[in-house]
This record gives structure tokens, sequence and C-alpha cells, in this order.
């Protein structure tokens, strides 16, 4: 799904006095759902943000759909749907009522009754918005953001904290949004997320893209991978070591349970289950282990917690 | 769940600007007339104090019927409690929770957002004017005077009224909003001439306090209504200039978040 990319940014910088939340980023999205990961305070939301003509760049350039955000905004804004991370509605406007309104904003818009069913809005009733679930008014804020028919979306964590079936609805949605031609910039802290919707994600963290790909590319890339086996407890791990390529590490975690280190491709498994026929070794339970995107994301930026 | 295929396909579009700014206007008085407390001070306020001291001989209200002194006073409060009190904090938690950030990566454009705010205001203003004016007519108001001069000094009291309340929202929090706005709506109505006349003070105060633009709005209806009074060009001039600085200060120093 890659052509015209919808959303360029180059060498952004923003501070917040003497923060600085965005570090020269770049980072070009195309056609198609891009995930945008990283650790809290990574600078998503600010990135996000200027896209959406929110900030003016202390200084880079930022196109959205060919568009400068801050000066081109009036032809901007109807071609985009916005999700903030909150609120965003009136404290006492009932669910239905909100919707409505924005759906009034715009041209074209999506039938309201079908996409209340569809995220499960109609049990909101007569409730003030102040008084909806966590969960409900995440929903009618992700709803928000698409009644418009818009080109793009940007949804700054859309599932986080929704129970799981709201979760599904909202990953389903999205999936439709991709299929009928919406582009979608997301942020997440979920890696799984990122795996399941994304065709592109972007790792940013302390304001700068540190990796970028699709989800099996960043997987594959770079990252060690590792195969387990078990056998006989004691074999001579130092004679695998010598057939195995350089580069590779192997270990007896515990007794009769073995991990080789490395780049695994099928010749490092071809070496390792010879070098047991040789040794009359039957490995049981072999297993390859491919790098999730979270043990990726945990590897670029680092495990220690963040301030 | 499943849907047909090109069911979100895009298309997108903002809807004309007037049907925009309407259904905003029609949205915010809807928000408006549903919060208990905003009625509390829009609609309760000034009729008990219509009801209460034209019925009950508390302040002296100088010569004539107490309602013919208290009915423009009472129209001033009116306009003030709506396009300052209540558009101020209303405002200021929109900022608050987000909604003015929501609304402005909508198509809807900063100034259509404004006008519906405007809009919204006078159609409240309305709705007040009407009520009281039956309630005054009730216990007797007998109003004179130019229908012409009155609109004029509502709309400038209104805008007058409305620069203070935006340049408060949008610069204090939300919650520093609610309380000076609610401090200043009980200190003009003590002290700009609207149930207690301006002469019972000393003279030296009545200088500063016949400036407030509370002040300058309870005079000229009160001028107009109750006297039959032309254009009250001073007042007008008064209302103008706090207008003038007041719009002019939000426009310029107003944060959206």
């Amino acid at each position: 799904m890659r052509s015209e990319p919808v959303v360029q940014v180059q060498a952004l910088v923003k501070r917040y006095g003497t923060k600085t939340a965005v570090d020269g980023l770049d980072l070009v999205a195309g056609a198609g759902v891009t995930a945008v990961l990283g650790p809290n305070g990574a600078g998503k939301t600010t990135t996000v943000e200027t896209c959406g003509g929110y900030r003016k760049p202390d200084s880079g350039t930022v196109r959205v759909l060919g568009l400068d955000p801050v000066r081109q905004s009036a032809a901007l804004r109807p071609r985009i749907g916005v999700m903030l991370q909150s609120g965003g509605v009136y404290s006492g406007a009932r669910a239905d009522e909100m919707l409505r309104h924005v759906a009034k904003l715009h041209a074209h818009p999506l039938d309201v009754d079908g996409l209340i069913e569809r995220l499960g809005l109609g049990g909101c009733g007569r409730t003030a918005y102040r008084r909806l679930s966590g969960g409900q008014q995440q929903r009618l804020a992700l709803a928000m953001a698409v009644v418009g028919r818009p080109e793009l979306v940007f949804l700054d964590e859309p599932t986080a904290g929704l129970d799981p079936q709201a979760r599904r609805a909202t990953w389903d949605l999205l999936r439709d949004l991709r299929r009928d031609g919406v582009s979608v910039i997301l942020t997440t802290h979920y890696m799984d997320e990122a795996e399941q919707l994304a065709d592109d994600v972007a790792i940013v963290d302390a304001g700068r893209v540190i990796a970028q790909g699709t989800p099996e590319e960043l997987c594959r890339g770079g990252a060690e991978n590792t195969l387990r086996f078990t056998g006989r407890p004691g074999l001579d791990v130092g004679s695998l070591l010598k057939a195995l390529p350089v580069d590779c590490t192997a270990a007896e975690l515990t007794p009769g349970s073995y991990r080789v280190a490395g780049k695994v491709n099928p010749q490092l498994l071809a070496t390792v289950t010879s070098w047991c026929a040789q040794h009359g070794v039957m490995p049981d339970r072999i297993s390859v282990e491919r790098h999730t995107l979270e043990d990726v994301f945990l590897e670029l930026t680092g495990k220690e917690l963040r301030s | 769940m499943t849907t047909t295929v090109g069911a979100y396909a895009p298309k997108p579009g903002a809807a004309p600007l007037p049907r925009m700014i309407a259904a905003q206007a029609v949205l915010e008085t809807r928000m408006l007339l549903r919060n208990g407390e905003q009625l509390l001070l829009t609609v309760v306020i000034p009729t008990l104090l219509l009801v209460l001291f034209s019925t009950v001989d508390i302040v002296d209200t100088g010569a004539g019927e107490a309602v013919d002194f208290l009915a423009p006073g009472v129209l001033a409060l009116a306009v003030m409690s709506t396009a300052f009190t209540g558009q101020a904090i209303a405002t200021g938690f929109e900022r608050r929770y987000g909604v003015l950030k929501r609304l402005a990566s909508s198509p809807l454009p900063r100034w259509g957002l404004m006008t519906a705010k405007t809009a919204s205001v006078l159609i409240t203003e309305i709705l007040q004017i009407a009520l009281l004016t039956v309630i005054a007519f009730a216990l007797g108001w007998s109003p004179h005077g130019n229908p012409l001069a009155v609109l004029l000094l509502l709309i400038l009291g209104t805008a007058a009224f409305s620069g203070l309340g935006l340049l408060m929202a949008g610069t204090l929090k939300a919650e520093a909003t609610l309380a000076a706005a609610n401090l200043v709506f009980l200190l003009l109505l003590v002290g700009g001439g609207v149930i207690v006349p301006l002469d019972e003070f000393p003279s030296g105060a009545q200088d500063v306090l016949g400036l407030l633009p509370i002040s300058a709005l309870s005079d000229g209806l009160r001028d107009v209504l109750r006297h039959g009074a032309g254009m009250p060009w001073g007042d007008l001039g008064i209302l103008a200039v706090w207008a003038a600085l007041g719009l002019g200060a939000a426009g310029r120093f107003f944060r959206w978040e």
C-alpha cells in the first residue's frame, strides 16, 4: 500500500521551555496504517499534535497530505480526523449529541446511528460525557475522529485502557478503515496492536525515530534470535560452539536445556542438528524463537523504567 | 462485525459555514440551558432580585415605583450574568477539557466558533429579557424611552462583558476563572448600581464606580427606560471603551489550551 506519503516530517524540533520534546525527528508515512511506538515522553503526542496543526515546529518541516498543518489549516482540517488522548467533549453533552454535532460540521458524514451501534455507544443513553466510563469516552473520541469520512486519521493511543471487547471493536474498525483506503497514524504502547494493525512501524525514543519498517522487517533485522533444544544434561557446549559461526553463543541454561543465540537461519539449524546427530543426541523440543516487536522495542529503547 | 466494503471510503468536506455556525450555536445554547449552576446565575438570581426588591422595601430606590428603578438594573445584571460570568466559566472549562482544542481540528474555523458563542449568548439574553420583562410588567413596571437606545446599550454591554469574560477564560485556569467570575459578579451586583443606587456610595467612590461597565449599562438603561432620556452617549461611550479594551485583549492573549 505504498504510494505518495500522507505524512512527511523532516528534522522536526519542538521544545517546551528548556525541555526538548522532539529532537530532529524524521518520519515518512505512506497510505495504510502507521504505528508510532515509543516509551512515555518519547515525543509521540507532540509529533502527532504538530501534524494536526496544534503546534508550530520550532524548526523542521511538517507536511500532511502535502499541506502545511499550520498555514494551510483551513484546507487540511476537513480532510483529517483527530482523536486526542483525552477530553475534547463538553462535559454536559451526551455521546450521540456530540457525535451528531461533529457530523454536522462535515459535508458527507458517516451514518451516525450505524457508528454508534458499531462502537457500542448505544448504551450511553442520556448520560452526560463526564459520567461516561473511560472506555466509552475513548470510543466516542474515536467515532468523532472518523465520522467526517476523512482521508487520514490521527489516533493518539486509541485503545489505552479499553477492555478486550472494546479493543477488538476498535481494531476491527481500523481494519475496515484501512480496507476502504483511509490512512491511519496511531500512537500506541501496545506491541501486539502495532503487530496486528500496522503496515509500518516507527519506533520513537527521546524525540527521534530510531527504527522504522514493517513489523516483519523490524523483527528480523538486527535483533538476535534464539534456538532452544533439550537433550541429555552435560553435553559438550564448547564442541558445539566450535561448530557454530563465530558470532553465535551457546549455553546450557539448566541441566539438559540448551540455548543457541545468534543469527538464526536454515544453515544454523542444520549445523545444530548435524552436531546433535554426530554426538548421538536427540534434540527434543527444538524451537526457534522469533523476536517479537516487544523484544525489538526493549532492545532499542532499553529496559530501565523511564522517569 | 463486518460492513460493506467502501462504507468508510474517504469523502471529506466541510459543511457550509452558516450550517456549521448554526449547529455550534445551538449546541452551545443547549449546554448552557442544561447547566444548573448557569441557570441559577442567569435566570434564578436576576428573577429573585427583581421580585424580592420590588415587593419588599429593603433598599431606598428613590421616588416612584421600586420596579421602575429595579427592572433596568436587573436587565443589566442579566446581560452581565450571561455574557461575562456564564461565558467565562463555560469557556474556561471548555478550554480545560480540551473542547476548544478538539474543535480547532474540526472544519469549523476559530472565528466561526466565536461567532457561534456570541450567537448563543444573544439567544440566552433574549430568553432572559423576555422572562424578566414579563415579570416586571406583572410587578407594575411602566418603561419609557427609545427602544433603539435600549438595543444599542444591550449590544455594547454584551460586547464589553464578552470581551472581559473571554479574556478571563482564555488566560486563567478554569478553577480560577470560576472563582473570579463569581466574585466579580457579586461585587458588580452590589457596587454597579443594579439594586443599590450609586448615590448611596460616597461621592469619591461614585466617580470610580460610575466607570464600571455594569454601572454604565444599568445607568444607561435606567436613564432611558425610567426617565425616557434620549441616547445616553456617555454610558454608550464607556461601554464602547470597555468593549474595545476587553475584546482587543482577549484577541491578543486568549490561549486555546
